[in-house]
């Protein structure tokens, strides 16, 4: 098979094997949409005092969207490397003809996929439910500045699989890093609540500027709404960053044992 | 004589200051199955792990197929297949799915319905691997470093941890992998094992070989002392002869003649396990 075909062949079976992992699902697919859900009945009738004050769904919306993409990217990716690696499933595939290149790309594929059915799914409760509307005329500006923060979360997550030493300590380690910086960066408490030096605390890292820069696209608010090339400049440098050091530390072979 | 399969000169590996392999040197040859027995720790996996280009050597020379492990490509791998000592199967696809995925990675694989009969999976092909025994799932591991139709098969361990019913039909796998032409490299640290699948055995101990040739006479068994043992008037009697027919004969003859009765009368000739735990020392811990 050539190059495109084996990366089709593992992703095939990469999205079968997601698909079928009720974790996988849970924590990329329902997490997400059960935590829309919850803010929007809880702080549903509130507004937001950002760009002029919008209703808090319409701040929701795009705050979840941006976790779902972590959670498809960062977090799966993270998870299911690690699963696999000390399962020894790596390093069987290694033993294989199949180039490296393949099989990190088909995992890459599958989280990208599975971050732009995130990105269809959330807004469409978004839209049915809450009456949020979808600005379809900046779709291109969307799906630009989702792939992009997809990219560099894929590269941050497979980096991060160095630093986790055995399936148990993977969820630990990936939402012990997740979870306080989605409080602080403003996906979980609006940031007009959030005390400006945790703002600038949440700034030192890419959550906060991919939520940033998906907020402005999303924005239903906002006329101009852009793609916010500063913030995405900086997720894409921690993106490189990850991308180092995963070619770097990645490691094929299990750890324990 | 045709080269060999694998080819090992003097090989060594260190870990730091801990020296896993001291100077091997084997060869195996075309469809030969190859046991290569020890004790945990004695380097097999090591030499092994070399061999399948996982591991860099610290000395010595290597060729597999007729290339160096550490610097073969693409086109090395599509003639090996390894099966790892410790490795689990993906749980959500079914034993075809696995076999399909990996019979992708292959140019010419062997076809997955064949690969599925050939490890005694076919009531189970539709199953999820979650959902196989722990024998099944080994097979199917085998099974997915068959479908690429290898020439060479590396086999580390393929039955540690099993009961003994799956022990066997593992067995059964191996030894029908011989009757398609493959090499085979087996590591294992069960004497019955080598003794049932092998041609050739090699037995390493401490990181060298200490003895090596077929199951039968590994070992010099033949020249080993043949041991007497019975009980008369209650004493247990024991003895060892390299010459045991004449023994066993004058002694029969003296028993016979004074009208005793040698109760328990034993001949042993030392099992391939008297031979291997002598030759690895561990019978002596």
């Amino acid at each position: 098979m050539s190059g495109l075909a084996l990366f089709a062949h593992q992703f095939r079976y990469d999205q079968k094997a997601f698909w079928r992992n009720p974790a996988s699902v849970f924590f990329t697919v329902a997490f997400p949409t059960i935590l829309l859900l919850i803010f929007a009945t809880v702080f549903g009738d509130q507004t937001v005092e950002v760009r002029g004050g919008i209703e808090t769904t319409a701040y929701y919306v795009p705050a979840i969207i941006t976790l779902a993409v972590i959670s498809a990217t960062m977090q799966s990716l993270a998870m299911s490397l690690v699963i696999a690696r000390e399962d020894g499933r790596l390093k069987r595939g290694r033993g294989t003809p199949m180039p490296a290149w393949v099989f990190i790309a088909g995992r890459i594929g599958n989280s990208a996929v599975v971050a732009l059915l995130m990105l269809a799914l959330i807004a469409a409760i978004g839209r049915v439910f809450y009456g949020v509307a979808f600005p379809w005329e900046r779709l291109p500006q969307i799906v630009f500045t989702l792939l992009v923060g997809a990219a560099a979360f894929c590269c941050l997550g497979i980096a991060l699989t160095a630093a986790i030493p055995s399936q148990d300590a993977a969820a630990p380690i990936v939402n012990a890093l997740l979870l306080p910086l989605y409080f602080l960066s403003g996906v979980f408490i609006p940031d007009d609540q959030l005390p400006s030096g945790v703002i600038h605390f949440a700034d030192a890292f890419p959550i906060r500027h991919f939520f940033e820069a998906f907020f402005a696209v999303y924005d239903p608010g906002s006329s101009g709404g852009g793609v916010e090339w500063g913030n995405l400049a900086v997720v894409a440098a921690w993106g490189v960053v990850g991308l180092f050091l995963a070619i770097r530390y990645f490691r094929w072979t299990p750890r324990g044992g | 004589m045709p080269e060999p399969v694998i080819s090992i000169r003097g090989l060594r590996k260190s870990y730091g200051d801990f020296e896993a392999v001291r100077g091997i040197d084997l060869e195996v040859q075309a469809g030969e199955v190859f046991a290569f027995l020890g004790p945990n720790g004695a380097g097999k996996t090591t030499t092994v792990e070399i061999l399948e280009g996982y591991r860099k050597r610290s000395g010595g020379e290597v060729s597999v197929l007729g290339e160096d492990p550490e610097s073969a490509g693409r086109a090395w791998r599509e003639r090996i297949g390894i099966v790892l000592q410790s490795c689990r199967v993906d749980p959500y696809l079914t034993v075809r799915e696995s076999l399909e995925l990996y019979a992708g990675y292959y140019r010419r694989p062997r076809p997955v319905e064949e690969t599925i009969e050939l490890v005694g999976l076919t009531g189970k092909a539709d199953a999820r691997a979650s959902s196989l025994s722990g024998g099944q799932q080994r097979r199917l591991d085998v099974g997915m470093a068959l479908v690429g139709d290898p020439e060479l098969l590396f086999l580390d361990e393929p039955t540690t941890g099993f009961d003994p019913s799956a022990r066997r039909q593992a067995w059964e796998t191996i030894a029908g992998l011989r009757d398609l032409g493959k090499t085979v490299f087996l590591t294992t640290h069960y004497m019955d094992e080598a003794q049932r699948l092998a041609d050739r055995v090699t037995i390493l101990s401490r990181g060298q070989v200490v003895a090596g040739g077929t199951p039968e006479d590994l070992g010099d068994r033949e020249s080993l002392p043949t041991r007497i043992s019975y009980r008369l008037d209650g004493r247990e009697v024991s003895l060892e002869t390299t010459t045991p027919v004449a023994d066993l004969h004058e002694l029969t003859g003296r028993a016979v003649a004074q009208g005793l009765e040698l109760e328990g009368l034993e001949v042993t000739r030392p099992s391939l396990e008297d031979v291997y735990l002598s030759l690895t020392g561990e019978d002596d811990q």
